[in-house]
């Protein structure tokens, strides 16, 4: 099949809603920049156009391509991390970035596509009969663990918890048995018990600060100036947007900078303002959209690494997605993870457009065999 | 293995890995619901209470201050003003360390180590948006100075204020009074509490005028709605309500003889009033020495305030209004009508004064040692004889003669916008039981009748009466004069017209005979001649061996045990215009102190300037020239004097 043939097979829909949440985005960035190209919608459709183009070339890529590389991805991630550790740029706290002076890189949010990969090429390689064999669920669980160890260190909890999710639901999509999970679910909350005991005694696991940050997100209003602040002015953003906003480019929270983060994490907060509950679920809708023709992309496609793959890039666009909208609510704590395709910034555009590159491969190659 | 069972396996994964895919789906969906649900309960359900909060974000409320009614002067010459005032405020939520700011400040302004550290302090107690001021008053180039330098000072706000200006400085300091910085104690006593009093530092009336008008000064405070960002900074107006202006006020005293007589009693701890007898304005009002008002605008240090407090000649007291004296024989005019109402006593009758009184055992003397001899009334006040108003005064009893007194204005305060009035006193029977436990004897009688005793008199109060002496009618002070409104010519007094013209020659024998207290300080101008009374009231008292060694002269007395000098007198005498009354404390006797001092004054209001050369007698001509040239280089006045005398 030539290029432009293959063209004709992939999700035309999901491509086409991919450009219309990047097209909701540019309109807000044009809002929170007070109505100007600079400094964020330029290079932000710069950077969206280009990785577009992207798109379509890596999906006429064959997917046993990209399957056979897997495993690099993992020892290149790890790489990058390590070099992050060693040359990263430090910012607001914590050493992230690696200046690769094209892009400043986030490895940690390229390493959620190499987990995905790596570990759908684990079980895709992994004889159907070893699946639940404890020797080759440690295996997996070692591959997450190390990097998001790493992450975790840089200090970056919320990629670190991310990553951990994502190989976690890679690996119950490929099956493992659910005896495992509902080993480590009930572990998991045993900890946070044993945790939230040991505050306060001699024994205490965490510092206090952590506490008083879990307060915090328990109760903003407990320190509307620190950093409740951030999460109190966010939901009055929200809240004051209404059922039909305050119209395009009239949000007062965002345009007279009572938003933290407003061309970031925070942009759900101005698009709420100012296009109210219609924008609101609009976008939800949308994004939901996407995530229903990545599963249905999944499910037509005929090979374990495949389905594997596109489950796992959909959970990564999905934990993107409803995290940061939950975290903007006060439903979760801050932890900055961007609203996908919406938010201001490089690398986690490069890793959703990779991730969509890498599904249309899978798509287009749906009828593969290997 | 068999190939059979790990087919069997494999679509049993691949079944497992489908309906994983499927179920986790769906939570993702339900995910999505939960997001969707939670949307929905902040823009539908709480929306109301979103757009409050975020309404309140954003809106400002700012107080724009009115500006303050300004104070002229009779003629609508400005004394009281507001002058722009170039200012720093510091809003402490604007930056991290507020102590660096300060001291980045300190670097182009004065401001020690001291005043920063209040300011902190000041910061601290209120809200940290709360603008403080950090300083005031400043010069062009200081003010912009700092605002080139403002990036560097997050917080600092220059702003252009108004502040208060006296322009005549001390010359109306006791009218007027001075406005200040509102204190923590000024808050709290505030009945109502007008917004514009939490301005900090906002300036509000603290004695006088400035403070009894308050009200009609003040104005109402204008309010701008504003738009501000995250960081308070204002974006845009979004609406103003005007305020309005405090009223002006027009006093109805004159600033050329205000001045005139503020500089002829520099130096002495004095005070005059001059009133017109028509309309019972108050022209002149004078207290010495004064202080500078403009000291007290922006709040006076705590160095200066205690200098003022401990001068012994008591600057902040208002002399004229406040201070409370023995009349002394500027008295004797009441106990004279008194004893002509009653019938008492006939414009011939004569009284022969030895030199003292006997009163049993005890002996009141006269202030003239050999005695006036046989005396009418006339005469009686001409030559101030004491025997023959303690004889009078026997007659008329202490009860008839507080009566006059009380008609011809003594003994009560008057409606005037000023802080401190006194009301004087005019003693009685039932006050010194009240006040000493003692009953009244008939000694007390003869020493209230030559103004010694109990009585005490304002200066004010001395004016009145002669005012109403020289009318006839019940002449009422005013400092205000309302706009637009004709003067309507008081009651007559119930006092027979054969009785005033009797007193109003012995006042007028007093300056115009040769035995007068006061002839050597008449008028030689036909048309402004003068008539009036000395009085020289004693603060000690003179014991027996004192008095027959001889009583000690004033000179040689410690400044605080010296006689007042009293000096009450009306002009011009046939067709009496004004009244005037001048008390010079512990200046000695009235007819050589005060009597001098007022007549300069009531010539330059009778001639509206500087009085020329003719008003006075030929052998005095000399020193007065050089005594009015000099007062009228000082206050800048043109003397018409004649050089050549």
């Amino acid at each position: 099949m030539s290029f432009f043939i293959k063209l004709i097979y992939i999700n035309w829909p999901l491509q086409i809603l991919v450009l219309a949440t990047a097209l909701f985005g540019f309109l807000m960035l044009y809002s929170v920049s007070g109505g100007s190209w600079d400094p964020w919608t330029k290079p932000q459709m710069t950077r969206f156009f280009i990785s577009f183009l992207l798109i379509f070339v890596m999906s006429a890529i064959s997917i046993s391509f990209w399957q056979k590389i897997s495993p690099f991805s993992y020892i290149l991630g790890l790489a990058l991390l390590i070099a992050v550790y060693f040359f990263g740029e430090t910012g607001m706290g914590a050493k992230r970035w690696l200046d690769l002076k094209v892009i400043k890189l986030q490895p940690s949010e390229a390493f959620k596509i190499s987990i995905v990969m790596t570990l759908a090429y684990y079980y895709h390689k992994l004889p159907v009969s070893k699946v639940s064999h404890p020797f080759y669920v440690l295996v997996p669980l070692l591959l997450i663990i190390i990097p998001a160890f790493i992450v975790f260190r840089q200090p970056d909890l919320g990629t670190a918890l991310v990553i951990i999710l994502i190989g976690i639901f890679v690996m119950f999509i490929a099956g493992v048995h659910f005896g495992y999970f509902l080993f480590g679910g009930i572990s998991f909350l045993a900890l946070l018990f044993v945790l939230f005991k040991s505050r306060g005694t001699e024994w205490q696991l965490l510092r206090d600060y952590h506490f008083k940050r879990i307060d915090t997100f328990l109760d903003p209003s407990t320190d509307p100036l620190g950093s409740g602040y951030h999460i109190t002015q966010s939901k009055i953003a929200l809240g004051s947007g209404g059922l039909f906003g305050k119209g395009y480019m009239q949000g007062s929270q965002s345009q007279l900078n009572f938003l933290p983060e407003k061309h970031t994490d925070f942009i759900f907060t101005t698009l709420a303002e100012e296009f109210g509950f219609f924008g609101t679920i609009g976008l939800l809708i949308i994004y939901s959209l996407i995530v229903f023709l990545c599963i249905y992309s999944a499910l037509a496609t005929t090979n374990k690494y495949s389905r594997l793959l596109i489950t796992g890039l959909c959970m990564t666009f999905f934990t993107y997605f409803s995290i940061n909208i939950a975290m903007v609510m006060g439903l979760l704590p801050v932890v900055g993870i961007p609203l996908p395709l919406v938010s201001y910034g490089g690398s986690s555009m490069i890793v959703v457009m990779l991730s969509f590159g890498l599904i249309q491969s899978a798509y287009v190659h749906k009828n593969n065999r290997f | 293995m068999s190939k059979f069972k790990e087919n069997n396996l494999k679509s049993k994964l691949v079944n497992r890995i489908n309906r994983r895919i499927i179920v986790s789906g769906l939570l993702k969906a339900s995910a999505v619901a939960l997001l969707g649900w939670h949307i929905r309960k902040l823009q539908i359900e709480d929306s109301e209470d979103y757009k409050l909060l975020a309404d309140a974000n954003r809106v400002n409320l700012r107080l724009i201050p009115p500006s303050r009614g300004l104070i002229f002067d009779r003629l609508g010459r400005p004394i009281a003003v507001n002058e722009q005032n170039y200012r720093v405020v510091f809003i402490r939520e604007q930056t991290n360390n507020p102590r660096n700011v300060l001291a980045r400040l300190s670097n182009i302004i004065d401001l020690d180590l001291k005043i920063q550290d209040k300011l902190l302090q000041d910061m601290k107690k209120r809200s940290s948006f709360i603008p403080i001021t950090v300083a005031e008053n400043l010069t062009w180039d200081d003010f912009a100075r700092i605002s080139v330098n403002l990036p560097s000072l997050p917080g600092i706000i220059p702003e252009v204020g108004l502040t208060r200006h006296y322009k005549e400085y001390e010359t109306y300091a006791h009218v007027v009074g001075y406005v200040g910085p509102i204190s923590d104690k000024d808050l709290k006593s505030a009945k109502k509490v007008d917004p514009v009093l939490q301005i900090p530092k906002f300036q509000i009336g603290k004695v006088g005028i400035e403070k009894k008008l308050e009200k009609h000064l003040r104005g109402r405070a204008g309010v701008s709605k504003v738009e501000v960002n995250a960081s308070g900074r204002v974006m845009r107006e979004l609406n103003r309500t005007q305020g309005k202006s405090g009223e002006n006020i027009n006093l109805t005293i004159e600033t050329n003889l205000q001045k005139f007589t503020s500089e002829r009693l520099k130096g002495m701890s004095a005070s005059a009033v001059l009133v017109d007898i028509e309309s019972g304005d108050i022209l002149s009002l004078v207290s010495t020495p004064s202080y500078n008002p403009n000291n007290f605008v922006l709040g006076i240090s705590q160095s200066n305030w205690n200098a003022l407090l401990n001068d012994e000649r008591k600057p902040l007291l208002n002399k004229a209004t406040s201070g409370a004296y023995p009349p002394g024989s500027t008295f004797k005019m009441i106990v004279a009508a008194a004893a002509l109402e009653l019938g008492l006593i006939g414009l011939n009758d004569k009284i022969f004064c030895p030199g003292f009184y006997e009163l049993g055992s005890r002996k009141f003397h006269c202030w003239l040692k050999g005695g006036h001899g046989k005396l009418t009334l006339q005469e009686a006040i001409q030559k101030s004889c004491d025997v023959y108003f303690y004889e009078l005064s026997r007659k008329v009893g202490v009860k008839r003669i507080g009566a006059m007194a009380r008609l011809l204005g003594l003994g009560q305060s008057y409606d005037l916008p000023l802080t401190g009035l006194s009301k004087g006193l005019m003693p009685s029977k039932k006050w010194k039981k009240e006040r000493m436990g003692t009953s009244w004897l008939v000694g007390d009688t003869l020493n209230v009748g030559i103004g010694q005793g109990f009585s005490l008199a304002t200066p004010l109060q001395l004016a009145v009466m002669t005012a109403r002496l020289a009318s006839g009618r019940q002449i009422t002070p005013n400092l205000i004069r309302a706009p637009n409104t004709t003067p309507t010519q008081p009651k007559p007094l119930s006092i027979k017209v054969n009785t005033l013209s009797a007193i109003r020659k012995g006042m007028f024998d007093v300056l115009n005979e040769k035995d007068g207290t006061a002839f050597k300080f008449r008028s030689t101008d036909e048309n402004s001649l003068i008539a009036g009374k000395t009085g020289t009231s004693q603060v000690r008292k003179i014991t027996r061996e004192e008095r027959e060694k001889g009583v000690i002269k004033n000179e040689d007395l410690p400044w605080k045990m010296r006689d007042h000098a009293l000096f009450t007198c009306f002009a011009p005498y046939k067709k009496p215009k004004y009244a005037l009354s001048v008390v010079v404390e512990h200046g000695g006797s009235g007819s050589k102190v005060a009597a001098p001092i007022a007549r300069d004054i009531m010539l330059f209001q009778l001639y509206g300037g500087i009085p020329p050369l003719t008003a006075y007698p030929e052998t005095q001509k000399l020193e007065v020239r050089s005594r009015l040239l000099d007062i009228a280089k000082k206050i800048n006045l043109s003397a018409n004097i004649d050089l050549n005398i």
